[in-house]
C-alpha cells in the first residue's frame, strides 16, 4: 500500500475494485463502512455484489476480467471531459501521450461493451472521482490473478495518477496483501530477482554487498524461477530438490491433478510445517516448525508496517523455529552464520542490510510497528509514499494499457465463468482454521451460483452439484446468493472436497507468473 | 487558552474542548461510568458518572457534560453517592450477577463500581431469570447480566458496522437484540467479537475462555495476528501455556482495538494434536520419525549431490508467507548464499 489503514477513516472518497475486504481483509472494511457513515462517498467495481457493493454510492458490476477495458473507459471520459489533473500529470508524470493514444481507443461504449458496466455509470464514476480529491483506491487479488494481472495493477496506477491522488493522504493505490506477512516475504527478497529490501541480484554491487555481508566469494547473479516454473520443473527433471516452506501447494496451486503430477515427480521434497498437509504426502523429510506463539519475530502488513510476534510458549515436542532449521542446514553445507535469535537476525542482518529499514530495531518496536522507509534511528516511519509526487523512479511513468480477455472464456459446452477467493470464517487450505473450531460456521465448500441461473436449471439452495472445467470436477453444495451474476459461479480453496483449484486453469500472467485463478470456463450440472 | 474546573475544590487545568469525565480521568479522580468507553465517546445512559455542578440544579452525567472555564464540579458529594447508589443497586437487582462464577470476576465495571460505592449485596431482590444465548459460535450472551448500557450496540453500529444488535422491545423488557430478535447463531452476526470486548459486565462472553482462567491469573502479551496482511495487533491473554482470550488494543496501529472472527477466535490451532512434533523421513510404506541429525544431514547431503550433478540450480525453495521475516530471511540467504540459487520464491503474487 502506498497509504495507511489510518488514513481509511478520514478518506473522502473510495475506489474498490477486485476486493471484498468484508470478508478478506475484515478490520479494513469497519475504517471504510465508517468512512461511508461519516459521509465519503463509496464506488466499488466487482463482479459480485459484496456487503460493501450493497454500501456503494456506485457499484459497477464488472465483467470477469474486464478490467483494463472499463478503467480505460474511466480515463477515456477523464481526457475527453478535461477532468483530469493536468498540474499533477505535467509536474510529475510522464509519457502521457503515450497512455492517451491507447485510452482514445476505449470510448466508454466500447468499455461498456466488454465490461458489462453501463456507458452512464462509467461517466458517472469518472465525473465523481475527478470532483472529489483525494479518492484511495484499493484493490485485492480481483486486479492481480489474472493473466493480465500486472497490465491491471498498472491501470489503476495510470487512474490514481491521471487523478493527481498520488503521494497524498488519504489517496494512493492500496493493493490489501492477503496473507500477514506476504508483504515481508518479498521484502525479505524471497523473491528470484531481489535480495533484501528490492536490491537486484542483477547489480553488481548489491551482489558484491551480500556477499561480504554472508562470508562468500560469490552470489548468482542472474534471476531465478518463479513458482510455476519451478514446478515444471520437477516434471521435467530440471528441478532435482525442491524446498517447501509452509506452503500447501498442493491445494493451493491452479489445477490440482496437474500440481499433484508435478509434485510426485519431484526427486526430492523438503518441507517445514507445523501440519501434515496434502503436500507434505509428497515430501521425502518433513522438518517440524514452532508456530505463530512459538518464536519471536516481526510480520510486515500492507502499509509497510513492521510489528513484532512474541514467544508465549515453546514449540510442541522437538519442533525448531524454523530460522533455526535453515542456519542448521547452512552449517552442516560448511556455512556457519553468526545469528543465533530472531532479534539478532533482524537487528544485526536486516536492517543492517537494506537501507529502507535501517531506523526500525526490535527496541523501536516493542508497541506500535515502524512503517519502511525508515532510512534513520531517529526516523518516524513513512506513512505515505510519494510524498508531493515524488514517485521512487523520479517521474510516474504512465503505459498506455491493451485489454486482454482471460485465456479461458466461456463457450457452448463450458457456458460459466468461474471465479474464485476466500471467505470469512476461513484462511486458505484451512490447516488453521480447521483446527480452530471455525468449521462450526463454515463445514463445507459451495458453488455460489445466481438465482436466475439456479431457476433456470431447477437447482434448490444447498443442493449438491456437478461443476466442471476442462481439468477436473467436483460435487459441492450449490448456494444460491443474489450477490452473483447470471452465468458467473464463485467458490473458494478452503476445502480438499469442492476445492475450486481441482477447476482453475494454470495459466499465468508472463511477467508475474500469477496464476488466474479468477477466471476460467466451467460447466455445472444437476445431479440426478 | 488554558482553562481551569475546579474537582472537589482542586483547580484543575485543560486545554480545549473536554468532557469532565475526561479531564477527571487524566487527573486521577475516580467517576464511575459503565455505559460511557472512550472508543465510543458519551452515551448518557447509565447515569452512574453523574456529579454535582455549582449552579446547576439536577445532578450532570459527566461523560457528556463540556467542562467550562471556570466549573465547580462535585465527584462525591453525598448526593452523587446516593444517586449512583441507586443506579448500581438497580442495575444489581435487574438480574442476576452471580460474581462467584462469573468469567468476568476482577475485571467487571459493575463490580468495581459496586465495590466503590460500599454496596455488599444488591438492596432489591433479583428478577426472574431469562435464557442464556449459546447458539453462536464463539460469544455466549446472558441476558441476566446484561445492564442495557448501549456499548455493544454501538460498538456493532458504528464501530465494526456489522448491524447486527440494537435494542428491542421497551420499557421494562427492553434487550439486546440480535437482528429481529433472534438467536445470536442464527443471526447474521460474523462473531466479530467487538461487542464482548466493551461489555462492562458479564453479558457477552467469550466461550472458548469459559472456566479457563480468573482475569487476575492471566499475563498480556502483544502479539501480531497470524491471519490476513492488515496487521491486527492483539493481545493475549495467557495463563501458562494456554491462551485464554485474545482482545484488540484500543488505540494501537493499525486496528486500533478492532478485530476480526479469525483474529479473536482462530488461535488455538496451535495446541492441536495433529501438530507435526518429530521430523520425519519417507520410506517405501510412509513417514518414519527420525533425529534432527538424521533428517537435517539427509537433507545437506542430497542438495551437496544435486549441486555436485547438476548444478544449483536443480534446487529451488518455496518460501512461507505466513512465518516471520526473519524466517524468509534465513531461507532466502540459505538458497542464495550457500546453495547458491536464485531459485527462490513465494505466493507474492496471490
Amino acid at each position: 500500500m502506498t497509504n495507511s489503514f489510518s488514513e481509511f477513516e478520514k478518506a473522502k472518497l473510495f475506489f474498490l475494485i477486485g476486493t471484498n475486504m468484508t470478508e478478506a481483509h475484515p478490520v479494513a472494511s469497519y475504517f471504510v463502512k465508517r468512512a461511508v457513515l461519516k459521509g465519503a462517498t463509496l464506488i466499488v467495481a466487482d463482479p459480485r455484489k459484496h456487503a460493501l457493493a450493497r454500501k456503494a454510492d456506485i457499484f459497477a458490476q464488472l465483467k470477469v476480467g474486464s478490467d483494463v477495458a472499463f478503467l480505460n473507459g474511466i480515463m477515456y471520459v477523464l481526457i475527453t471531459e478535461d477532468l483530469y489533473d493536468k498540474a499533477f500529470v505535467e509536474a510529475n508524470c510522464v509519457d502521457f501521450d503515450d497512455l492517451k493514444a491507447k485510452v482514445m481507443e476505449y470510448p466508454p461504449e466500447r468499455a461498456s461493451e466488454i465490461s458489462g458496466v453501463p456507458v452512464e455509470t462509467i461517466r458517472e464514476i469518472a465525473r465523481t472521482m475527478a470532483s472529489i480529491k483525494p479518492g484511495m483506491l484499493c484493490y485485492t487479488l480481483g486486479i492481480t490473478e489474472h493473466t493480465c494481472g500486472k497490465n491491471n495493477v498498472m491501470s489503476v496506477a495510470n487512474l490514481q495518477m491521471l487523478l493527481g491522488n498520488m503521494g497524498v493522504e488519504s489517496g494512493g493505490v492500496n493493493p490489501l496483501r492477503g496473507q500477514n506477512n506476504v508483504q515481508g516475504a518479498c521484502d525479505m527478497g524471497a523473491l528470484p530477482g531481489t535480495y533484501p529490501g528490492y536490491q537486484s541480484v542483477t547489480n553488481p554491487e548489491s551482489n558484491a554487498k551480500f556477499a561480504e555481508a554472508w562470508g562468500v566469494d560469490s552470489l548468482p547473479d542472474k534471476f531465478g524461477l518463479m513458482i510455476p516454473d519451478m514446478m515444471a520443473g520437477l516434471a521435467t527433471g530440471k528441478v532435482r530438490g525442491f524446498y517447501i516452506f509452509g506452503e500447501n501447494l498442493a491445494n493451493s496451486e491452479p489445477n490440482i491433478a496437474h500440481v499433484e503430477h508435478e509434485l510426485a515427480s519431484a526427486e526430492f521434497i523438503v518441507c517445514n510445517d507445523i501440519f501434515p498437509t496434502e503436500t507434505t504426502r509428497f515430501a521425502h523429510v518433513i522438518l517440524p516448525s514452532a508456530a505463530w506463539c512459538e518464536d519471536d519475530g516481526t510480520y510486515t502488513n500492507s502499509e509497510r508496517r513492521v510489528n513484532r510476534v512474541r514467544k508465549i510458549k515453546d514449540a510442541p515436542g522437538q519442533a525448531k523455529p524454523n530460522w533455526w532449521i535453515f542456519k542448521e542446514i547452512a552449517r552442516r553445507m560448511g556455512q556457519e552464520w553468526p545469528s543465533n535469535s530472531p532479534q539478532e537476525i533482524w537487528d544485526n542482518e536486516v536492517s543492517m542490510l537494506v537501507p529502507a529499514y535501517a531506523g526500525i530495531k526490535y527496541a523501536r518496536i516493542e508497541q506500535d510497528g515502524l512503517q519502511w522507509p525508515c532510512p534513520s534511528i531517529d526516523h518516524p516511519g513513512t506513512k505515505f509514499l510519494h510524498k508531493d509526487g515524488k514517485f521512487a523512479r523520479g517521474q510516474g511513468l504512465f503505459k498506455g494499457i491493451e485489454w486482454t480477455p482471460p485465456a479461458e472464456v466461456e463457450d457452448e459446452e463450458y457456458p460459466f465463468v468461474l471465479s474464485t477467493g476466500r471467505r470469512l470464517f476461513h484462511y486458505h487450505t484451512r490447516t488453521q482454521t480447521m483446527r480452530a473450531g471455525l468449521d462450526q460456521i463454515l463445514p463445507e465448500e459451495t458453488a455460489d451460483i445466481s438465482p436466475v441461473d439456479a431457476t433456470r436449471l431447477d437447482i434448490a439452495d444447498s443442493e449438491t452439484i456437478k461443476v466442471s472445467s476442462r481439468r477436473g470436477s467436483v460435487k459441492v453444495k450449490a448456494r444460491v446468493t443474489d450477490q452473483i451474476p447470471a452465468g458467473l459461479v464463485w467458490m473458494a480453496f478452503h476445502f480438499r472436497d469442492g476445492n475450486a483449484n481441482w477447476l482453475t486453469n494454470n495459466v499465468f500472467d508472463p511477467d508475474t507468473k500469477t496464476a488466474e485463478y479468477k477466471a476460467c470456463a466451467v460447466k455445472i450440472e444437476k445431479i440426478v | 487558552m488554558k482553562k481551569t474546573i475546579f474537582i472537589d475544590g482542586m483547580a484543575v487545568a485543560f486545554d480545549g474542548e473536554k468532557t469532565v469525565l475526561q479531564i477527571a480521568r487524566e487527573n486521577g479522580i475516580y467517576i464511575p461510568t459503565l455505559c460511557y468507553h472512550p472508543k465510543l465517546g458519551p452515551a448518557g445512559m447509565c447515569r452512574v458518572c453523574v456529579v454535582e455542578v455549582d449552579g446547576m440544579r439536577a445532578l450532570q452525567t459527566s461523560c457528556s457534560l463540556m467542562a467550562t472555564d471556570g466549573m465547580r464540579i462535585q465527584t462525591a458529594s453525598p448526593g452523587v453517592i446516593e444517586a449512583r447508589k441507586m443506579v448500581v443497586n438497580l442495575l444489581l437487582a435487574n438480574g442476576n450477577h452471580d460474581c462467584l462464577s462469573c468469567e468476568v470476576n476482577g475485571d467487571c465495571e459493575l463490580q468495581d463500581a459496586a465495590y466503590h460505592l460500599g454496596i455488599e449485596r444488591p438492596a432489591f431482590l433479583v428478577e426472574e431469570q431469562a435464557e442464556r444465548d449459546t447458539s453462536a459460535a464463539f460469544i455466549m450472551r446472558d441476558p441476566n447480566k446484561c445492564i442495557l448500557c448501549g456499548r455493544c450496540i454501538e460498538g456493532c453500529n458504528r464501530m465494526v458496522v456489522n448491524e447486527v444488535l440494537d435494542f428491542g422491545l421497551r420499557g421494562g423488557h427492553t434487550k439486546v437484540i440480535c437482528d429481529a430478535d433472534v438467536p445470536m447463531g442464527q443471526s447474521t452476526c460474523v462473531q466479530c467479537g467487538e461487542c464482548v470486548q466493551l461489555c462492562p459486565v458479564g453479558a457477552l462472553i467469550d466461550k472458548k475462555g469459559i472456566g479457563q482462567a480468573r482475569a487476575w491469573e492471566v499475563e498480556k502479551v502483544r502479539t501480531t495476528c497470524p491471519y490476513c496482511g492488515v496487521g491486527c495487533q492483539l493481545e493475549l491473554h495467557v495463563k501458562g501455556d494456554q491462551i485464554i482470550r485474545v482482545t484488540g488494543i484500543d488505540g494501537a496501529q493499525p486496528n486500533q482495538g478492532h478485530l476480526c472472527v479469525k483474529g479473536r477466535y482462530g488461535y488455538d490451532f496451535i495446541y492441536s494434536d495433529d501438530r507435526l512434533t518429530t521430523p520425519l523421513i519417507r520410506e517405501a510404506d510412509g513417514f518414519r520419525e527420525a533425529t534432527w541429525d538424521e533428517a537435517l544431514d539427509l537433507v545437506a547431503d542430497k542438495f551437496s549431490q544435486i549441486i555436485a550433478e547438476s548444478g544449483p540450480d536443480a534446487i529451488a525453495g518455496v518460501s512461507c508467507a505466513r512465518s516471520t521475516n526473519e524466517d524468509s530471511y534465513n531461507m532466502q540467504k540459505l538458497m542464495r548464499g550457500v546453495i547458491g540459487t536464485n531459485n527462490i520464491d513465494h505466493c507474492a503474487r496471490t
